[in-house]
């Protein structure tokens, strides 16, 4: 029953959270959750790498409505990880600051909520119900996001729910269109698995409309550039780790769901996925990259690198090549482990300087050397500086765009990414090695450290867990992961 | 079945459809915020009366489950749950000034119901479905995204959320009618969650920002910077 379980242990740490207050209680039961999913999922992970099915999976009563593949298997590892690390993280982070418990009871409960609602979406194998649980992701950090409930936070919560949902109902309808295009194709069951089988008889006209409906719907959800807006007011003004968590995994898994039509897709002759995913990708790659340069916040400067990762990973899907495909599921990895702990690191400085504004931040590294160094280090990693993880993703990308003849593509995106580079870099690298200028005493940086601010021990150790992987997928791919990733990208080539 | 009852069920059928598509028009134009729950209500009653015909026509028990959920949760719980969750004033509040005038705005309606009927009529075709209910349902969604982008008060802009659903629903009656009724519940559960944290959400903005005309928050944006804050607060 291991997939139940992971679903189960969420709810079940929400309801915990519930029962009894008290802020070590809760922070406890939530690390403690996640940590034990981390561990059911990997278990379950290895099972698929090595062949052996979950055992619901061979009962046709589950199989119909949960399923795991090396694609489903991938996301599940990450969202697990980076939940862990957050959680470890929110101990020091959410504590330090004596919010009153009715907060922290709602942080907490949310927090796992949203963290079962993430979980689903790779789990569940009926497209009607992953739908569903895409809304419940939205539901369950709207919350999250208004959480600070200043006058930006409660703006920020407000377009993301009202803009997702306006994506989901959009959805909707390409999920009803897709379900009538499997019936109109003599009917099967309506799974990932079935509408690939049933495919090659679908009315192609039904099935593209109903992929480029789900492609806009769930799109404005991933990040993708002309539905994006939201996306930076969220990403930014939610607590730190609930950033990581939107940032790092609740994108991905969104653009899981719509890499789970592409096979579909490959099955009708003259239908384009491919074509769409590499032009949406380059805008939202370079968009992104220009709108990074002129941000005046921090946070919102990793939230425009997500939108950008975001159309790194569609554009190599896009090539349509399966040394792409295996680019595109390293770079969702690598992005994931990446982003988290850059915004770990936004996080360290946002307690140590009290402010988010990239003018106010000068010579960080003498104030906070942890924060500091944290903070130019996520930079170099989040845009592809070698030897960490993602330069090596963005290579692999890179490299089979070429070798497949897509030049001009290749072209734009290295130029994107080096201008995204330069963007991001130029704000870190003042904010962390510039002068300080004279501030007047009566500012909050000033205040804070004449309090003699140390970053709270779990913040420092979330930061230290998160930047292994960072420093070892870089230079090294572990085979279990290498065969994982291989499975992934299998299921979504032609 | 006989023909002429065939005939009358799908007559009435198209009946429903045309009010509701009438419907779609006044949630987009009316100012009074509790005049778009009352048409929002009577558009579910109408998509509940369609499905109910449907199954009708279809012999179909799964529609009757469509519409006596519709009947249930809309008109029902939709209206309790935003009395408990938001504050009184979202029902009083009339918008003066829309994002366009009302001319404009009803003349760009009518432009995606044109849309919509060149987008819905090769789907049905294509779904085998009859009927208005694949073209008006496009233009139930589309009219439903429209009124999120000129309203600012925060019922209207609820009330264009759950219409895009109810479009997208009339759709999936006629071209999906086998979808499960574990999924058709969930789904309705679902909008009752949107209800609920959404309602949340405008109490919050309403005590901290004092407004409930939430489409007037515009500070987040690139190029002025942001005055330094407290964290956690």
């Amino acid at each position: 029953m291991s997939i139940v379980v992971i679903l189960l242990v969420p709810v079940i740490a929400a309801l915990l959270v519930l029962i009894r207050p008290g802020g070590r209680w809760m922070a406890g039961v939530t690390v403690a959750s996640c940590l034990l999913n981390l561990v059911l999922v990997a278990h379950l992970a290895w099972r698929v790498v090595t062949g052996l099915p979950p055992p619901e999976l061979l009962d046709p009563a589950w199989s119909r409505w949960i399923a795991v593949d090396g694609l489903s298997a991938l996301i599940l590892l990450l969202i697990a990880l980076v939940a862990s690390t957050a959680a470890i993280y929110s101990v020091g982070y959410m504590g330090h600051d004596g919010l009153p418990l009715k907060k922290l009871r709602l942080y907490y409960a949310n927090y796992n909520l949203f963290i079962f609602s993430m979980l689903a979406i790779p789990a569940l194998a009926e497209p009607t119900s992953v739908w569903i649980v895409v809304e419940l992701t939205t539901l369950c950090s709207a919350l999250l996001v208004s959480f600070e409930n200043s006058r930006e936070a409660l703006e920020a919560a407000w377009k993301y729910v009202v803009l997702s949902l306006m994506g989901a109902g959009v959805a909707l309808l390409g999920f009803l269109t897709l379900f009538a295009s499997m019936q109109a194709a003599g009917g099967g069951t309506y799974t990932w698995a079935g509408l690939i089988a049933a495919a090659p008889r679908m009315p192609p006209l039904l099935l593209q409309t109903s992929f480029l409906l789900i492609l806009i719907g769930l799109g404005t959800k991933v990040g993708l550039v002309p539905m994006h807006t939201w996306l930076p007011d969220a990403h930014s003004q939610a607590p730190s780790p609930v950033c990581a968590l939107l940032s790092g995994v609740e994108t991905t898994a969104i653009l899981y769901v719509i890499l789970r039509l592409f096979p579909v897709m490959h099955a009708v002759p003259g239908a384009h996925a491919e074509r769409w995913a590499l032009v949406l990708g380059l805008i939202s790659v370079g968009f992104a990259a220009f709108l990074l340069l002129q941000v005046h916040d921090y946070k919102r400067l990793f939230a425009f690198s997500t939108v950008e990762h975001m159309g790194v990973i569609l554009t190599a899907v896009g090539l349509g090549a399966s040394a792409a495909d295996y680019g595109a599921m390293q770079q969702i990895v690598n992005h994931s482990v990446t982003k988290s702990f850059c915004f770990f690191a936004a996080g360290a400085t946002l307690i140590s300087v009290q402010t988010r504004d990239i003018a106010a931040v000068r010579g960080l590294i003498r104030r906070s050397p942890v924060a500091g160094a944290a903070l130019i280090f996520g930079g170099l990693a989040i845009t592809g500086a070698p030897p960490l993880a993602v330069f090596l993703s963005e290579f692999a990308i890179l490299k089979a765009g070429l070798t497949e003849g897509h030049y001009l593509a290749s072209a734009l995106l290295a130029l994107f990414i080096a201008i995204a580079f330069f963007g991001v870099m130029m704000h870190l690298n003042r904010m962390v090695f510039g002068a300080p200028a004279q501030m007047p005493a009566d500012a909050p940086a000033v205040q804070a450290e004449q309090a003699g601010f140390r970053l709270p021990a779990s913040c420092r150790l979330a930061l230290a867990l998160a930047a292994v992987p960072v420093l070892v997928l870089g230079v090294y791919v572990p085979e279990p992961l290498h065969r994982l990733l291989t499975l992934a990208a299998a299921a979504i080539a032609r | 079945m006989s023909e002429p009852v065939l005939q009358l069920l799908e007559s009435l059928n198209a009946l429903a459809c045309g009010l509701f598509l009438l419907t779609s028009f006044g949630i987009v134009a009316t100012r009074q915020a509790r005049g778009c729950l009352l048409l929002f209500i009577a558009q579910s009653l109408l998509l509940a009366a369609s499905a109910a015909l449907l199954g009708l026509r279809h012999g179909s028990a799964h529609l009757y489950g469509v519409a006596l959920v519709n009947v249930i949760s809309k008109p029902v719980i939709v209206p309790w749950l935003l009395r408990r969750t938001s504050p009184a004033e979202v029902y009083t509040r009339r918008e003066i000034e829309q994002a366009l005038n009302i001319p404009v705005t009803l003349s760009i309606a009518l432009a995606l119901v044109v849309f919509a009927y060149f987008l819905g009529i090769p789907l049905a075709n294509a779904a085998g479905a009859r009927g208005p209910n694949v073209p008006i349902g496009v233009a139930g969604l589309l009219l439903g995204a429209f009124t999120l982008t000129v309203r600012r008060e925060a019922l209207p802009l609820l009330i264009g959320i759950l219409a895009m659903e109810n479009g997208a629903f009339l759709v999936g009656i006629s071209i999906a009618r086998d979808l499960g009724t574990l999924v058709e519940l969930a789904i309705a559960t679902d909008g009752l969650i949107i209800v609920f944290i959404m309602g949340v959400l405008v109490r919050a903005v309403q005590r901290h920002v004092g407004t409930t005309a939430v489409g007037e928050l515009t500070s987040l944006r690139e190029g002025a910077a942001e005055p330094a804050r407290e964290v956690l607060r």
